[in-house]
């Protein structure tokens, strides 16, 4: 009993981090930017499509691959954000619902078009594969690693986010954008940042993800519903709020999956309704 | 003497040929080309090209043209309309392909309407040819698979217990019943079935894993869609060190598709399957067909049984093509078929005349590793299975 | 902050009379005219139909109350089955009540659902409405033995309308009888948006707070509001599951409240013929692109949308309107 509840335990919070960390980008990028950016999927899947090349074609190191799909899909997206995001910060949320959409529909195809319509996985490191015993039990050693990349990416942001300079000023921006543009802090240049970082922590997770669900062109658009109901849950802007709903969201969905298997997704969106009914604006949202 | 008798018949020659005209049979192709499914339509694409390709000379002076649809979504409303149009637009003279059941289903009183052949290139669902007197079906049934499958893990393999694992969908539902009897038939036991999650996403499998490696059965048989489901589900068992626990990990050939084998690693290593085709079997008729399609496609790529299915179905289409001189009259097509036979790479295969559902070989497949990479070994078979569904009368396929 | 949905200032007084512009029957006359110019193209015509409908019922919600939802699906897949199942396992043919009974359940279904939802707004009812219509879809496959589940439900044999028009292999007869459908489900619309009932939802759209604060009752007119969209997105699903004579999970997906919402946008929302030409437009341009390119017509699509919220942002009536209003200025 104590050890159907430890697996449940452990497995859930090895799938709330893949969820956490590509969804933490968009939390960032919705609650911050006030930008709702349904192509952040795309940010994802490009992570996933970059470190499957470089692993592939050029035998990078799998730990190595993740960090330059960070930074090659984050400057990308800064390309992006200048040319095409940028024209659309002052719309309304439902034209940046449908561009974003937009986007997402050319991604698709262009991926297709590229690297073929076919699934793609990857060999991880001999180290990462198997069980590492644990003393009480012996875990999933991929999970393990992921489990440890999602608390050192939590740790990281808050780091940054309330230790630094550089993250005071973000945290101002968004309180106040006004007020902070007043006292000279540049928030065009910090947005940019924020949206950089945002999709190259989605990348990670995209790469991460590759050895748990696979990747195919449309990743961008089938698991778009389960990012936007963490950062619905947690709450915009908020890094523990999209670490809390992502935990909540995982380890209920795993228990559930555990205990009743014909019940499929019914836990996650069940969840999501009671969550979004009693707190509408998230767990750590901000109440308008 | 003689030679006014080989002129005479020289003569009657010419003019018979001079009265044939050559016709361009219309074949409307509907398949998933985009969105879910499209590396199955791409597959199947890929196999009826080449045999048009290799074979074309044999229908001459007929032609043959090639109308392709995406049929968009699964949910079969797509495919109906894109048939509709194939059929009073286009007027084609067969259809051809069908990924998924819905599409294949949605379109069947359509061509019992207009009377056009429909060859199924994929959709497993048993009962499926049931629907109209116009379906052939070249692939398979999923019953094939998962009975011989249930009978040789209990006869050959001397498990005692299963539990099923599968996606909650028709053909999962489907899979698990023919396992479910064949291994029942043999003396075993299934103590579970466990539903894991939709067609869609790749849900975690690891809780599901988890139960079963709680509940220690003899073996897991598993059934997810090829592709992404299929890898997850050999790197979960091996994460889970299930193998290792005592669990055999079986299933239908849906879970090692040649495509996606090489990525499934170390983990796929052990697994005992059942299926009617893989790349690696080592026939001369399969040889050259591997062959063909590597100088095709490119060295990389690799046939699977979607492949096939596409290079046999074009087959059927040429048999009848050459029997009936380009005169595709929807009846005499479908009289053609019924009696159609081929050397298929996947081993002698033929169209049952009484329920028009393909009837072939199934193999059981041993995955073993050959050096670096990973290879099918054919540790047994069943000739000329039939599906089990309609021969037992289970559920639906004994209406 | 500028919208896609603007107030539908200069669609308003035309309509608002009741009193019919002769404008107005220009789309009525090219889809009478289908039919007759181009026969082989009905099927086409039937699937452009269903979606007018379809997406007429979210813009009463969208364009006129500012509803964002993206689970409208849900209630087109409720009448869809609702339609479905009552020929599939009651054996009950009968078309036109079959539509009844398809808008009377998702009639049902919205109104339960919105008395709940629409007390929340923004991104909260957003997931909210996307999260309920996905259970509801996971609750039809759960009951596949009811709904046919992934595979869908077959068995569905409608008899012919009045016992004369079947559904024939060129759909002849259904592109008519969703066509009169059509009509009426318009005149239903035309009469509430005109109504002091319509001018109140619009109120509640561009300043709900002023609403509360001349008493008006926004929770219980959102909600009528809901109910009577439910109704006509179910008569669409309704129509859909008798023209295909199959239903699947899909009518309830979460695509195809993105492209009803696509459509709605497109065409111009808050217009009511919005519908008419951003239904027409998203059909034709996806049937056209996928014969041009079944792998990659996903890209052209995407494209046209890009280019709409880039180019034309109130949509293509809204571009229409603007060349109108530039044209009647050039005029002495």
């Amino acid at each position: 009993m104590l050890s159907a509840a430890v697996s449940i335990l452990f497995d859930g919070l090895a799938y709330a981090m893949i969820l956490f960390i590509i969804a933490v980008g968009l939390s960032i990028t919705m609650g911050l930017l006030n930008f709702v950016n349904l192509a952040h999927g795309v940010f994802a899947m490009a992570g996933g499509y970059a470190t499957v090349t470089m692993m592939r074609a050029w035998e990078v190191p799998f730990l190595a691959a993740l960090p330059i799909a960070f930074v090659v899909v984050g400057a990308a997206s800064i390309v992006f954000e200048r040319l095409l995001y940028a024209p659309l910060y002052r719309r309304s949320e439902l034209d940046q619902v449908l561009m974003t959409i937009g986007f997402v529909f050319m991604a698709i195809a262009a991926f297709t078009y590229f690297w073929g319509p076919n699934p793609l996985g990857i060999e991880v490191p001999r180290y990462l594969k198997g069980q590492v015993d644990l003393g009480l039990r012996e875990f999933p050693a991929y999970r393990l690693f992921m489990i440890a990349v999602g608390f050192g990416m939590i740790l990281a942001l808050w780091l940054v986010f309330e230790r630094t300079l550089l993250g005071a000023r973000i945290r101002a921006a968004v309180d106040n954008r006004r007020m902070a543009q007043s006292l000279g802090i540049d928030v065009g240049r910090l947005f940019t940042l924020t949206f950089a970082v945002g999709g190259g922590l989605a990348a990670v997770g995209g790469g991460l993800a590759v050895e748990l669900i696979g990747l195919r062109p449309i990743f961008a658009i089938q698991y778009l519903v389960l990012f936007l109901i963490v950062v619905a849950v947690g709450g915009l802007g908020s890094i523990w709020g999209a670490f809390l709903a992502a935990l909540l969201l995982g380890i209920i969905d795993t228990a559930g999956k555990y205990v009743w298997p014909a019940g499929g997704g019914f836990f996650i969106y069940a969840i999501t309704v009671a969550a979004l009914l009693i707190k509408p604006e998230g767990l750590y949202g901000k109440r308008d | 003497m003689q030679l006014g008798h080989a002129l005479a018949v020289g003569v009657l020659a010419v003019a018979l040929a001079a009265g044939a005209e050559a016709k361009s049979v219309k074949i409307g192709i509907v398949a998933t080309f985009s969105g879910n499914g499209a590396e199955f339509g791409q597959q199947i694409e890929r196999g009826y090209e080449l045999y048009r390709k290799l074979h074309s000379n044999e229908i001459a002076p007929h032609t043959v043209e090639i109308i392709k649809r995406d049929s968009k979504r699964p949910d079969g409303a797509e495919a109906k309309n894109a048939v509709q149009e194939l059929i009073t637009r286009d007027k084609v003279d067969v259809l051809a392909g069908f990924v998924f059941s819905p599409d294949a289903m949605s379109s069947a009183p359509l061509v019992t309407q207009a009377k056009v052949p429909m060859i199924i290139m994929n959709a497993g669902t048993a009962w499926i040819p049931k629907l109209s007197p116009y379906i052939a079906r070249v692939s398979f049934s999923m019953w094939q698979s998962g009975y011989v499958m249930g009978e040789y893990a209990a006869a050959t393999m001397k498990h005692k217990t299963a539990i099923i694992g599968i996606t909650d969908y028709p053909p999962g539902k489907d899979s698990a019943e023919a396992f479910k009897r064949g291994f029942e038939a043999k003396g075993g036991q299934v103590v579970d079935t466990i539903p894991m999650g939709g067609p869609a996403e790749v849900p975690d499998f690891t809780p599901f894993f988890q139960r079963v490696k709680d509940a220690k059965p003899n073996a897991f048989y598993v059934f997810v869609p090829a592709g992404n489901h299929a890898a997850a589900v050999a790197k979960t068992y091996a994460n889970l060190g299930m193998r290792a626990a005592g669990i055999d990990l079986i299933g239908p050939g849906d879970i090692t598709p040649d495509n996606n084998l090489q990525e499934m690693g170390e983990a796929a290593v052990g697994m005992t399957v059942v299926h009617h085709y893989s790349a690696d079997y080592d026939t001369p008729e399969n040889k050259a067909f591997v062959k063909a399609w590597k100088e095709a496609y490119g060295a990389n790529s690799t046939p699977d049984f979607m492949g096939v299915q596409g290079y046999d179905g074009m087959a059927a289409i040429f048999s009848a093509i050459k029997k009936l001189d380009g005169n595709m009259d929807g009846d005499k097509v479908m009289e053609v078929l019924k009696s159609w036979k081929f050397a298929s790479p996947r081993g002698p295969i033929a169209i049952n005349p009484e329920t028009r559902d393909i009837i072939q070989n199934e193999y059981v497949h041993k995955i073993v590793k050959d050096g670096a990479r990973l290879k099918v070994s054919v540790v047994g078979k069943v000739d000329q299975v039939k599906d089990q569904c309609v021969e037992l009368k289970v559920g639906r396929c004994g209406q | 902050m500028a919208s896609a949905i603007e107030p539908a200032a200069a669609a308003v007084p035309r309509l608002g009379r009741a009193r019919w512009h002769w404008a107005e029957a220009l789309p009525w006359l090219v889809l009478a005219a289908v039919p007759f110019v181009l026969p082989g193209y009905l099927a086409l015509g039937c699937q452009v139909i269903v979606m007018i409908l379809f997406a007429l019922s979210l813009d009463l919600i969208l364009g006129y109350a500012g509803i964002i939802t993206l689970g409208h699906a849900a209630l087109f897949g409720t009448g869809a089955y609702a339609a479905g199942m009552l020929s599939a396992h009651l054996g009950w043919n009968e078309p036109i009540t079959g539509l009844v009974v398809a808008g009377a359940a998702a009639a049902a279904v919205g109104f339960v659902s919105g008395w709940f939802l629409l007390r929340y707004h923004g991104l909260a009812l957003l997931m909210l409405t996307l999260a309920t219509a996905i259970l509801l879809q996971e609750l039809a496959n759960t009951l596949a033995p009811y709904t046919g589940g992934y595979d869908g439900l077959l068995g569905i044999a409608i008899d012919p309308i009045f016992g004369r028009f079947a559904n024939d292999l060129f759909r002849q007869n259904y592109y008519v009888y969703g066509l009169i459908v059509l009509f009426a489900a318009f005149m239903v619309a035309r009469r509430i948006v005109a109504s002091p009932f319509g001018q109140s939802l619009v109120g509640i759209r561009e300043n709900v707070k002023r609403m509360h604060a001349i008493g008006a009752p926004v929770h219980g007119r959102l909600v009528a509001i809901y109910t009577i969209a439910a109704a006509m997105a179910g008569v669409a699903g309704g129509l859909f599951a008798q023209i295909h004579a199959f239903v699947t999970l899909q009518v309830m997906g979460f695509q195809l409240s993105g492209a009803v919402l696509i459509v709605v946008v497109l065409g111009g929302a808050g217009r009511l013929y919005g519908a008419f030409i951003g239904a027409a437009i998203y059909v034709i341009l996806e049937d056209q692109l996928a014969k041009l390119s079944p792998e990659f017509w996903e890209f052209g699509v995407g494209l046209v949308l890009v280019a709409t919220v880039m180019f034309a942002r109130r949509g293509l009536l809204g571009i229409a309107e603007d060349l109108t209003a530039w044209l009647g200025r050039r005029a002495p």
